[in-house]
């Protein structure tokens, strides 16, 4: 009863935890955090990186194991799992609420994909992001590659504000 | 423990910050590292043949850095260079362990000579910033590098060696972007100016010579059956999507006149172009001037 009573804590410490480049999601919400185990009062914590050159890992990994220190767990092994490969389908329901609500638009749902040829698209993608401050459908591609990784910029065309969209990968 | 906002987890740490090889994380900590059953010095060179394209390559594209035409290309670049790097990391990391000899990553990058380094030339030749291009170069190269990339690594998801098959399978996500990214640059610039239309035409003519080493087979790749991916087997879908491309852009396909062999030696023997060992000095520098320096 006990032992169950640490996992759930240290679970729920993990899984607060914020992610250094998007705070207001933690890495929960992100869906990076892939299993916490706990024995004896050490936490094994298993992450996945969103892209292969992804600086903010070895925070994250920090950010963890300073957390799960500071709730009184005695050791934390920090690891990293690559298969499968994180998708932005594995975002929360509550963590693209938090995407929109801090005026970032949120990646729309990829579903399953084939494992066929990559498609090559010869023209910016022609998708329907809307503005996340005014709701605008009036919106377009500045550049696919912002400000992080993950991240595309966008223009909004009413409210004439820039904004971020977390691109579906 | 949480905190309100990114900044306030950097005050206070005892690792280092924001620079690989620095922190606690080995990048393969925790994966999945069983090694097949096959010749492990064979395996190690394959590693480092893939490693070694991906790390130059993302030198390369480093260097527009502050120099691209406009800042949104700035930092795509740098992006891209940034996943490149990333994918380099592991493979190198999985060259070293599978050596046995106790190199790291670091130690494989920055540690190794010349003629050690087994990537094909088109990662390394000059296509911009400096001399021996100009942007249309680079994304002509891009395009080039990525369709090939697109190719092998869907292959490779399948390679009986896990550590390969999950990197492949993660950078092929990234790749689509990047080739995305370098085909619609050629078909603006092919289909737009006379000006931009001739330097893309340009451009195109200085990377071909390359592809023919992209297809030809190593014999460490042919010794190793179901881990790495016979190059001549990708030619046909390379073209496809390159033939898509140029003539999108209003471009014609270049004659294959291949670039010259020495002895038969290219990038995977250890054998490379002039501008490569410019490119090492720096990138090897500091490395080199301060071991086992740390931010």
């Amino acid at each position: 009863m006990v032992t169950a009573t640490r996992t759930r804590t240290a679970l729920e410490v993990a899984a607060q935890v914020r992610d250094p480049e998007l705070p207001v999601l933690t890495l929960a919400d992100l869906g990076v955090l892939r299993d916490v185990t706990e024995e004896d009062g050490r936490v094994s914590v298993t992450i996945t990186p969103t892209y292969s050159g992804c600086p903010a890992l070895d925070e994250m990994g920090a950010d963890l194991r300073r957390s799960l220190l500071a709730a009184g767990f005695s050791a934390v092994d920090v690891r990293l799992s690559l298969a499968p490969a994180w998708t932005t389908d594995w975002i929360s329901e509550d963590g693209l609420r938090k995407l929109r609500e801090a005026g970032i638009a949120p990646p729309s749902r990829l579903g399953p994909r084939s494992t066929g040829p990559v498609p090559l698209n010869l023209t910016p993608p022609s998708q329907r992001v809307p503005c996340p401050r005014c709701g605008s459908f009036r919106t377009s591609e500045l550049s696919r590659f912002g400000s992080t990784a993950c991240k595309a910029l966008r223009r909004c065309a009413d409210c004439a504000e820039p904004f971020e969209h977390v691109k579906e990968i | 423990m949480s905190f309100d906002n990114a900044y306030e987890s950097l005050i206070d740490h005892e690792d280092a910050h924001w620079a690989f090889g620095t922190g606690f994380t080995e990048a393969l900590a925790g994966v999945d590292r069983d090694v097949p059953d096959v010749d492990r010095a064979d395996l190690a060179a394959y590693c480092l043949m893939l490693g070694d394209d991906a790390l130059v390559l993302s030198h390369r594209l480093a260097e527009w850095c502050s120099r691209a035409p406009e800042l949104e290309e700035d930092v795509a670049l740098a992006n891209i260079a940034l996943d490149l790097l990333g994918q380099a990391r592991l493979l190198l990391t999985r060259a070293g362990e599978v050596e046995g000899e106790g190199r790291d990553e670091d130690a494989l990058a920055f540690l190794r000579d010349e003629r050690d380094f087994r990537n094909v030339h088109l990662a390394e030749i000059e296509c911009g910033p400096f001399a021996g291009g100009d942007f249309a170069t680079t994304v002509a190269r891009l395009l080039v590098f990525s369709s090939w990339k697109i190719a092998q690594y869907s292959r490779l998801r399948g390679s009986a060696d896990p550590v390969l098959a999950a990197v492949a399978a993660k950078g092929l996500k990234e790749l689509a972007y990047h080739r995305d990214h370098a085909a619609q640059w050629v078909v603006r610039l092919g289909d737009g100016t006379d000006e931009s239309h001739e330097r893309m035409r340009a451009g195109i003519e200085r990377v071909w010579p390359f592809l023919d080493e992209l297809y030809a087979p190593h014999p460490v790749e042919t010794r190793l059956a179901g881990v790495a991916v016979d190059p001549a087997e990708l030619r046909s879908e390379v073209d496809g999507v390159l033939d898509a491309v140029l003539s999108a852009a209003g471009l014609t396909r270049p004659a294959d006149v291949p670039a010259a062999r020495v002895n038969g030696r290219a990038g995977r023997d250890g054998v490379h172009t002039e501008s490569f060992g410019y490119l090492l000095a720096e990138m090897q520098h500091l490395h080199r001037s301060l071991p086992g320096a740390k931010w």
